[in-house]
This record gives C-alpha cells, structure tokens and sequence, in this order.
C-alpha cells in the first residue's frame, strides 16, 4: 500500500503501474488529509460559515461535499469563505479585520501541525483577535497499526509517506514492523523515489523480512525533525478522532493543549459534534481502507468525477479515485 | 452536485464551464459553432470578444492593460486574423487609484500601438466600493482573416498524422499571478508570458498556408485544455511526449509544491499549432525565427485513437491521459 495521497498521484502520473510486474499491485491508502476528514467534520466549517464566521481553508477542502452542501458553495452562496496557502495567511486574515472572527479550518497530518502549531503560539500575543482553529489533524502511524490489525484488509507492505516522514522520522513506523510483521518502506515522490520503494519493499517480503528502511534519506531522518515535534508537542496534545472509513481511533488527532484552548472553534461557538452519513452509494471510505479499487466503486467516473465529485477521493488532489480518473481511466474504466 | 447557483468553478475554463454554456447559453442564444477563439462574420473579417479580470492589477511581467490588448490580438490570430481594431469598455470600483488607472491605460495605448491595433471607442462605467476587484476590462476585437473563411485555421480541423506545436514553455503566467497576489516567495521569479502572438501566427500561415489546421492559445485551463479542445472539436486523439514539453524549472518547483498540474495553468503568451503531416520542419522553423517562440518545440501528434482524449507517453515511456481540468485550480494541503 502507498500511504501517501500524494504516491497515488505520482503513480498514476508517471503511469509507474505500467512498469511492474502482474504479481505487485500497489493500493491506494488513507493519507489524504481531505479524503478522511469525515462528513460531519465537513459539516462544521459549513456551519460556521452559515453562522457569519470568516473561514480559511486550503484549496482541497472547498469542494468536499458535506451533508449540506460544499464551502465552494457557501461561498457563491454569500459565506466568507476564502482560500489560503498556509496558516500564517489565516491568521493574517484575522489581523487585517479586528473584530471578525476568523476560523483556520486545520485539515492535514503531521506535515501541516507544526505549521499550525506556530501560528497558535503567535496568535495569543497578537492581542484579542477573532482568530480560531477548527482543529481536524490527523495521526498517520494510529491509522496505519487500525489497518494493519484488520483482517479485512491483507496487506504485504507499507510504501511510507516521505513528506509525514520528514517530520515523525522512520523510526515512528518500527512498531508496525516489529509487531505487526509488516514491511515498511519510507519513499519519496520522484517515479525513482517510489521505485526503489517498491524494490526495497519486494526484498523485504522476498526475504522474509520485516524491517523499517528509509528509501529517502536525502530528506527523512530516523528522528524525525525534534524542532517541528517540539513545537507540536507544546501546542497539541494527542486525542480520540474520527476517520473516514476507518472510524474512530484513540490518539489519532491533535487537540489544542492548556493556554492554547481559547483558540478552539468548537469551543468558542460550541459547535456539536454532528453525526452525518457519508454520501448514499459513496465507497470512500473503503478506498482509503485499501478495500477497494477505485474504478471498482459503482459510482466512479459514472455519478462520480473531478466536476462533480461525491465522495471527496474524487475531489482531492491527493484522493485515489482522483488520480485514477485523472491519469488511468482507460485503464481502469471499462466499457 | 448541482447547488442552483454558478460557482467558481464554473469559470475555471474546464469542462464545468464547457457544460454550463451547451446547457444554458449556446442553445438560448441560438449559437452552433462554440469554443472558437473568434468568429468569421463575412466580409473577410473576424470578430471576437473577452472579458479581462485579473487580481493583482499588476503582477511581474505584465498588467491588467496589456493582458487586455494581447489577449484580444491572440484571440483573433488563432483564427488566422490580422487584428485591425478593438473597442475597450472598463469598469471600474470606486476607490481604485488614479495612478494605477493611469498606469493600466497607458499600458494599454502602448500596447494597441506595438500590435498596430486601433482603439476606436469604449465605454467606462464606475461600480460602488466593494462590487469589484478594482478594474475588469471588456474587449471587442476586429481583425482582416488572412485566408478565405473557409480555410483559416479552427479548432475542429485537426487530422490525424498532424503534428502539434508549442512556442514555448507552459504555465508561466498562472503561476507568476497567483505568486503575485498570494505572496508566494518561493515563486517570485516567474514572470507572465503576456505577449501577442499575431505576427508569429501570420508568418505560420505565411509559411504552411492551408496546411496550419488549428491555432489555440492556451489560457485558463492550460496546455491540457487547449489540446482536449482541439482532440474533441475534431474527433481525434492526440499523444505527447513528456519530454518535449517545453518546461521551466521555477514553475514545475512551484506546481510541485502547490499539487497543481502545469499542463493546467495559464498562459498568455503561448499559441499551439497543428499543421499538417511533414510540416513540422518548416512550422519549427518559423517558431523559433519569432522571438516569442525560440523554446519553441514540436510536442506530439494528432491521432487515429478514441476521440477526443489526450495522452502523454512519459519520460519513463509509460502513457497516462492528459485530462479536460474540472474547474478551479485548488492548492493541496501537503
């Protein structure tokens, strides 16, 4: 399984699938930070919008259909709804209309934390300011060890994300070695970088091994990087979260930690945790389980495409079914 | 999921807006032939209208005036015309400065000039404060066709064994606007392409006559846009190769970080060719004699495969399908 969304896409991309053999199929995993937001997750920005709050979201979010619709389109419905490239826009956002309550939609996993992290350890000195995150971060390792123990799911091994990595370091992936037998491989994004991956990971399992090996050690260190893990730490601590497909998981989301609080959305509007059904005939959530193919969903490329997504794989620029239709679909559509 | 209401995404120049106008404009207004850049109206002359909204007004390498006048130009020579006159309407949001009004027009004049284009009239209107994002230009473009209607190049004419063509590399602008107005450091040396394209696409016509079957500049929706125009208008496929794509290391480091495709951003300066079979020598040639086109290079070829899809053979010799972009283009998030 390559974890990373952003694997997926580099896959179908550089139509690596055409380069291996029959007996290695590679399946598309659950690192798309926008794929395993949940509907009711969804449901919250668009409920802060409606309530007249400002809200700041990375591009991939816009378009994920929620149970009441997308924040693209409370956006053309009047919401303040804009795009930002980092949270440091956000909260510049907030600091140029004092007075507006302005929410930074969180969406991602350990790559984008610390990011946030540093802009909640500026915001309190920034004054009374409107600014709030709607913190919705996921932890990558929690999500892989619920895969790997599921029965369901039978994988051979991990191609581990490159860009998580650089952050969490390879060693985070031991206990999935060690304990769950499984070979992990942590690769970079380059069609060389996935390929020597996927090598490694062959070996491995030709080998009868299970080991964590770094395929990317130009920009992964065991350890991680300790500065970005501080800053995390310091701001965030570790709690239960819900995953698309994969459910609810102890320790597997960031929540903001002691002084840092105040700057909680859910909070500060008392948002309710709102239990949404996932759209009718939707499959995302086996896709990111590695249950299902994409083109295997009865929806893919027919009901659901990039115009008109249902489920948000088809959204996201890092969702599975997106890069099947985007780069395979004569491969992978039949008919 | 159709929320009763247009959408950015909509005017992403992709299939959204393709969908929008054959359900609910073209038909209405009784329009058959759709998607041209301009429009033969007898008499041997060529029409064409554009709408300019741009945010910065100014951005590196170009500006909302210039953008104005070029755009125009391209749209008319990527029909085989020689632009004669334009009309220009502005309107304009309370509150923008004189200085930054002077600037755009100026910019305009100078560019009507350097095209040899006649400004013979406008319209000026003035929106409240917060109704506009400063200035939007509206133009209306005239031009003489070079070759009997019948003949000038259109988008419906690709045939397979043509040869494709590009001037130069791709989505230059695209990136050096959104750099611009998102203040993205790591993409401050992209420059827009902004250029007109009118003289490189008469020495083409000039040079291959007849044998020049469409011209398409690839503006919102890209490279990948312009050629799934072309493969669907007229019923072919197409295949590139990878490596021929004339490319710039700053906008690929910048769509690499930004998950965006740069087949897909916009141009300004760039004009795509199909010529016919054994006349890629001589359409190189001429590209590459402009200024506007020394990256010029020939990238793929029209083909007998399923109509109206693009493919790409890879560097690493794999295929994968150029896709028709959806809508707006949306930064991932790592």
């Amino acid at each position: 399984m390559e974890v990373c969304g952003t694997h997926s896409h580099a896959v179908g991309r550089h139509g690596l699938r055409q380069l291996l053999p029959d007996s290695v199929e590679l399946v598309s995993g659950p690192g798309c930070p926008v794929c395993v937001t949940t509907a009711g997750q969804v449901e919250l920005a668009l409920e802060l919008a409606r309530r007249g709050a400002m809200v700041a979201t990375f591009g991939d979010m816009m378009r994920v259909p929620g149970p009441s619709g997308s924040l693209a389109g409370a956006r053309a419905a009047g919401g303040d709804v804009r795009v930002v490239y980092s949270p440091q826009q956000a909260l510049e956002l907030a600091a140029r209309e004092p007075g507006r309550e302005v929410v930074f939609v969180a969406v991602g996993f350990e790559t984008t934390a610390p990011a946030v992290a540093a802009v909640a350890k500026q915001a309190p000195a920034a004054g009374p300011s409107g600014f709030s995150l709607l913190g919705l971060h996921k932890l990558v390792p929690p999500a892989l060890e619920a895969l790997v123990a599921d029965e369901e799911v039978a994988l051979d091994g991990l191609l581990c994300p490159g860009h998580v990595s650089v952050v969490i370091g390879s060693e985070a992936y031991r206990p999935l070695a060690e304990r769950w037998r499984m070979p992990c491989v942590v690769a970079g994004f380059e069609p060389e970088d996935i390929l020597l991956g996927v090598a490694m990971l062959l070996a491995q399992i030709a080998d009868e091994r299970a080991e964590v090996e770094n395929a990317y050690p130009r920009a992964v260190r065991p350890e991680g990087n300790p500065r970005a893990l501080a800053l995390m730490e310091e701001v965030f601590e570790p709690t239960e979260a819900e995953w698309r497909g994969l459910g609810s998981l102890p320790d597997s989301g960031l929540k903001l930690r002691g002084a840092y609080a105040a700057l909680d959305a859910r909070e500060r509007f008392g948002l309710a945790v709102v239990a949404a059904p996932e759209p009718p005939g939707c499959r995302c959530g086996d896709v990111l389980r590695g249950r299902l193919r994409p083109a295997e969903c009865g929806l893919f490329g027919g009901a659901c495409t990039p115009a008109r997504p249902v489920g948000p794989c088809m959204v996201s620029s890092e969702g599975a079914c997106a890069a099947a239709y985007k780069y395979e679909r004569t491969q992978v559509v039949r008919g | 999921m159709d929320e009763g209401v247009v959408t950015l995404a909509h005017g992403g120049g992709g299939s959204l807006m393709a969908e929008l106008l054959a359900a609910r404009v073209l038909p209405v207004l009784g329009v058959a032939e759709a998607g041209e850049d301009a429009a033969g109206v007898g008499r041997g002359l060529l029409m064409t209208t554009d709408s300019f909204v741009v945010k910065p007004l100014v951005f590196p390498g170009s500006d909302i005036g210039r953008m104005a006048v070029y755009g125009t130009v391209n749209d008319l020579a990527m029909r085989g015309g020689w632009p004669r006159a334009m009309t220009v309407g502005l309107i304009v949001e309370e509150g923008l400065s004189l200085d930054v009004l002077d600037q755009v027009v100026a910019s305009l004049a100078a560019a009507a000039q350097e095209c040899g284009v006649k400004i013979v009239g406008g319209d000026t209107k003035v929106l409240e404060a917060g109704r506009g994002d400063g200035l939007y230009i509206n133009t209306t473009g005239l031009a003489e066709a070079l070759l009997a209607e019948r003949d000038l190049p259109s988008l419906g004419r690709a045939r397979p064994g043509d040869a494709v063509l590009i001037n130069g590399p791709v989505g230059e602008h695209g990136i050096a606007v959104l750099a611009a107005r998102e203040q993205l450091g790591f993409a401050a040396e992209v420059r827009s392409d902004c250029a007109p394209l009118h003289e490189m696409a008469r020495a083409l016509i000039e040079e291959l006559g007849t044998g020049v079957h469409c011209l398409h500049d690839p503006t919102r929706g890209g490279l990948a846009a312009a050629l799934n125009e072309i493969a669907l208008a007229s019923g072919v496929g197409m295949r590139l190769e990878e490596g021929a794509i004339p490319r710039r290391a700053a906008v690929e480091a910048a769509c690499e970080l930004l998950g965006l495709d740069a087949l897909q951003v916009a141009n300004e300066g760039k004009m795509v060719a199909v010529v016919e079979e054994g006349m890629a020598e001589r359409a190189l040639k001429v590209l590459r004699a402009d200024e506007r086109g020394r990256e010029g290079a020939v990238i793929g070829e029209v083909t007998e495969g399923v109509a109206g899809r693009v493919e790409l053979v890879t560097e690493l010799g794999t295929t994968r399908i150029v896709d028709m972009p959806s809508g707006e283009l949306l930064p991932r998030i790592c």
